[in-house]
């Protein structure tokens, strides 16, 4: 029992789990337009799988052919090995929670999430409890009676999520769904959305834009950039091993760094910058290429001292000092002008940091700290 | 299923109260007078059958109405004098309504409501009587007249009931709401740090207005003068009312034709051409509105 | 706190001057004892009490409620079908031909409309009576009815039909417990649009009536181009008062419920 409670949630790795849903060679053209291109993916039941890109990428096309209000062009989507190309979004187990929420402003909150009991199969007597179970999960209870306009922007994001929840479907997709809150609420409601998923195991699919987001809910993320997929992953291998400079430079805060790579053992050894020394970098490159070796700014080291043991040193002079509280993040410049950020927790009170303005420093990192991106 | 019968009711309904009425128009235009019933002749006669039928129709169709029109100075001088009296009633709504549509949008917020109401509650009153309400104040022994004379402001009595005057008074006065409410919406959109940054920038209170205010307006006042410029070109309440037999407007004449000549294919022509007039304005306005959509749009 | 200006607050009095001047003057002469119109001749009511035995008043009135009835809720049918078509029916052959002929009626000349009405009538070979105004007015009043309801449909979130749609309703049944009930405030606007228009209306109506059926209007056309009368200016005070009464019940109905939203609105957030 331990042992299975301890194991992974990681589907996608076991070669006999059927997906819950799949795309196979999916297109969708508007005119001209090609929204989506070509994309193949699966996901599997119990997944909180995230769509992530700017606005513009498909994901929200993706996302809406699911729900049943766009047809593929060409390629199928499959719902439970089940082709969904001719049933009509009133007809699949599959239920979506809208960015403006789209409640129902002539319906009470009780309503709202009885709308959809109404027109299911369940019998008249068991919609009431229903509702009320809907109402305690989402800690709705005393507004039962009110209309949308009469509750606040973070409660109706809740009746929302409990309308789709409702008829318990095998699939929620949510659009944007905490887009119109602010920062705080956000933050807390992330929480409670991961909460929900694992109380009532359904299979979420979330399109959102905001990177943070994503990495915090999601057990996957797809990466989207004009209508196709550039990476699927967990939200550490997305940060950690990016596959290209799209997904390094969309995710958090990277420094990128073009250049030639000559390939030493494991080791890729890349000429970057006139007067620089090299950077080494572990690496499963078999051949030189062109590259561009990435690095995250918290992932560089600064100090005043010429630094012994790192692999990789170069030296330069503080430009610019973003101070977040928390962490300052350092920009170097170099004597050939190119700048490298670097980022430091903030342990020492501001009037005591070891560097300022023009400080000359030496900024270090190992050779299993970045990546190398031939992408 | 559902959508076919949501398209073909009211689709069905206009062609066949709207276009096929019109077609009608057009067909009878280029036919003549005649004493019989219906008053015109060629009339369709399919005992050759239906082809056969229409083929000869159309062989006896001809312009002479459109001939008979251009030729008479009458139909000439109704045309022209109901495109001045249009174009000039026009501008004089829009030197009426443009002050009232700024104090409006200038007004204390809580008073705007009812001012908007104030000027809405005259387009549901019927515009028969507000027209009507005009006779005893403009008559020769009308309360306007004895006003003025009891100030001892004139000798005489003026005439102004059936002149033209009284024609752009009516107008004026029963085409004001549809001046008013586009110029105070757009005057009314307008945010007012505009007027404080111009101001900020070395403007006086009056190069402001002309500078700021009223080029921000213009899609209002564009908006209103079609507004009341295309249903006053076809008007026929306002001068057979207030205009006397000396005001020659187009309306009034196709009436006539039609109810005291009882020659309808003079009339049909009367519409044909009046439409085709019509239609250039109608563009206009049309284009300007899409533009303003565009422009909202993006 | 924003206060008049001396020039607006001219311009404004100025101007409802003019707007309600001749109409306040209508309604004091109708209390006037006296049949010379323009002299006053001491308060009397006795006008009304002339227009309520004038039985041609009486029954054009009543034609003119039936017709104006009808063709009103016939024309809020029509018409919200009209706007859904348009603003929701996407593509379908004709759509450009469709959309024009909604709109034309609003900017086509009423001697036009009539007269076209008119001789469509006589080639159908249709009797003209109430069927043939009701018809008429119909025609023209479900344009307005269309362009009050797709203003409405065009600024509605698309995402609530949808949701209706996801949540397992028929298209049919989204429109009828989600679209309809909240665009029922601009379809009853457009049902009173439609019956003040029908009210109101002289031109086609006098083209499309018989003799057996005069409305009101027509009734008072041809009563006022002989001049003003006492009876007459009793007749529009009547007309003036109802329009007025309910134009201003109307409207601070709606204060009533903007001030309500304003106050949950805040009371929600807070």
């Amino acid at each position: 029992m331990a042992s299975s409670a301890d194991k992974v949630f990681a589907p996608w790795e076991d070669a006999y789990e059927q997906p819950l849903i799949r795309f196979k060679n999916v297109t969708k053209r508007f005119g001209d337009f090609t929204a989506i291109d070509d994309i193949t993916l699966d996901i599997y039941t119990r997944e909180f799988f995230a769509l992530l890109g700017p606005s513009g990428c498909g994901k929200t096309t993706l996302m809406r052919m699911l729900a049943g209000f766009e047809k593929p062009t060409t390629g199928s989507t499959t719902l439970d090995n089940k082709d969904l190309a001719n049933v009509p979004a009133n007809r699949r187990p599959v239920n979506m929670m809208f960015q403006s929420y789209a409640l129902f402003p002539h319906l009470s909150v009780y309503d709202n999430i009885a709308f959809g009991l109404k027109r299911s199969k369940m019998p008249k007597g068991e919609i009431p409890d229903r509702v009320e179970e809907m109402l305690r999960l989402t800690r709705l209870q005393k507004f039962a009676k009110r209309k949308p306009h009469q509750i606040s922007g973070g409660q109706r994001q809740r009746v929302a999520l409990a309308r789709s929840l409702a008829k318990a479907p095998k699939l929620l997709l949510l659009d944007e769904p905490l887009g119109a809150l602010d920062k705080k609420l956000r933050q807390d409601t992330q929480f409670e959305l991961m909460d929900i998923q694992e109380k009532t195991g359904t299979t979420f699919v979330i399109v959102t834009h905001d990177q943070e987001e994503a990495m915090t809910v999601a057990s996957r993320v797809a990466v989207m950039d004009a209508g196709v997929i550039v990476q699927v992953a967990t939200p550490g291998a997305i940060y950690e091993t990016p596959n290209s400079v799209y997904v390094a430079d969309f995710i958090g805060d990277v420094n990128l760094m073009p250049g030639y790579a000559k390939i030493s053992g494991s080791r890729a050894v890349i000429t970057w910058a006139e007067g620089q020394p090299p950077i080494y970098s572990k690496t499963d490159l078999t051949a030189g290429t062109k590259c561009t070796f990435a690095i995250r700014p918290e992932k560089v080291s600064i100090s005043e001292e010429e630094p012994g043991e790192d692999v990789n040193k170069v030296q330069g002079k503080v430009l610019d000092i973003a101070y977040l509280g928390n962490l300052s993040t350092y920009h170097v410049e170099l004597p050939d002008g190119k700048v490298i950020k670097a980022q430091v927790a903030n342990e020492r009170r501001i009037a005591n940091r070891r560097f300022t303005w023009e400080d000359p420093v030496w900024l270090s990192w190992t050779d299993t700290a970045g990546v190398v991106l031939t992408k | 299923m559902r959508r076919l019968f949501l398209i073909a009711v009211p689709y069905l309904w206009l062609l066949a109260l709207f276009l096929v009425p019109f077609a009608i128009v057009l067909r009878i235009s280029f036919s003549d007078i005649a004493l019989a019933i219906p008053p015109y002749t060629p009339t369709l006669d399919t005992s050759e059958g239906v082809w056969a039928g229409i083929r000869d129709l159309v062989s006896q169709f001809d312009f002479e109405n459109y001939e008979f029109l251009t030729g008479d100075d009458l139909y000439w001088k109704a045309y022209l004098s109901s495109l001045q009296i249009a174009a000039l009633s026009t501008f004089f709504t829009l030197l009426v309504g443009f002050p009232i549509a700024y104090g409006m949008a200038r007004a204390p917020q809580e008073w705007r409501a009812t001012l908007m109401m104030l000027i809405i509650l005259p387009f549901w009153t019927s515009f028969l009587i507000r027209v009507y309400a005009w006779i005893g104040i403009l008559g020769t022994e009308g309360y306007l007249n004895q006003l003025l004379l009891s100030l001892g402001l004139i000798d005489a009595a003026l005439t102004i009931l059936n002149t033209q005057i009284a024609v752009y008074i009516g107008i004026v006065y029963t085409y004001l709401p549809f001046m008013v409410l586009p110029i105070y919406a757009a005057l009314e959109r307008m945010d007012e740090s505009l007027l404080e940054a111009a101001e900020d920038l070395g403007c006086s209170r009056t190069s402001a207005f002309w500078l700021v205010t009223v080029p921000l307006a213009k899609n209002g006042v564009i908006a209103g003068c079609f507004l009341v410029f295309i249903p006053a070109l076809g008007e026929f309440v306002i001068p057979s009312l207030l205009g006397g037999s000396d005001t020659l407007m187009i309306g009034k004449v196709l009436w006539e034709e039609f109810f005291s000549n009882r020659d309808w294919p003079v009339a049909s022509t009367v519409a044909v051409i009046l439409l085709l007039i019509l239609i250039i304005p109608i563009i206009l306005f049309q284009r300007n509105e899409q533009r303003l959509r565009e422009e909202e749009d993006a | 706190m924003r206060r008049f200006s001396w020039f607006n607050a001219t311009s404004l009095t100025l101007g409802f001057a003019f707007l309600y001047l001749p109409m306040i003057i209508l309604v004091i002469y109708s209390f006037n004892e006296s049949r010379l119109v323009t002299v006053w001749a001491g308060f009397s009511t006795k006008w009304y009490g002339e227009l309520a035995q004038n039985d041609a008043f009486l029954d054009a009135a009543w034609v003119t409620i039936q017709v104006a009835f009808w063709s009103s809720t016939i024309a809020t049918v029509l018409g919200t079908m009209a706007a859904y078509v348009l603003v929701r029916g996407g593509r379908f052959f004709g759509r450009t031909l469709f959309s024009g002929m909604v709109y034309a009626p609003l900017v086509m000349p009423e001697v036009i409309t009539g007269l076209s009405l008119l001789l469509f009538f006589i080639a159908v070979n249709l009797d003209r009576g109430i069927v043939t105004i009701v018809l008429a007015h119909t025609t023209f009043s479900m344009c307005y009815v269309s362009v009050v309801v797709s203003s409405r449909l065009v600024s509605f979130d698309k995402s609530l039909e949808e949701a209706a749609l996801d949540l397992g309703c028929s298209p049919f049944d989204a429109f009828r417990s989600v679209t309809l009930p909240i665009i029922a405030p601009s379809v009853i606007a457009g049902w009173l649009l439609a019956f003040t228009l029908s009210l109101d209306d002289l031109v086609i109506a006098s083209f499309a009536s018989g003799p057996s059926s005069t409305t009101l209007p027509i009734k008072i056309f041809s009563a006022v181009r002989l001049g003003v009368t006492p009876e007459i200016n009793a007749l529009s005070t009547i007309m003036i008062g109802l329009v007025t009464v309910g134009v201003v019940t109307a409207s601070l109905v709606i204060k009533r419920n903007v001030a309500r939203a304003e106050a949950e609105a805040r009371a929600a957030a807070g």
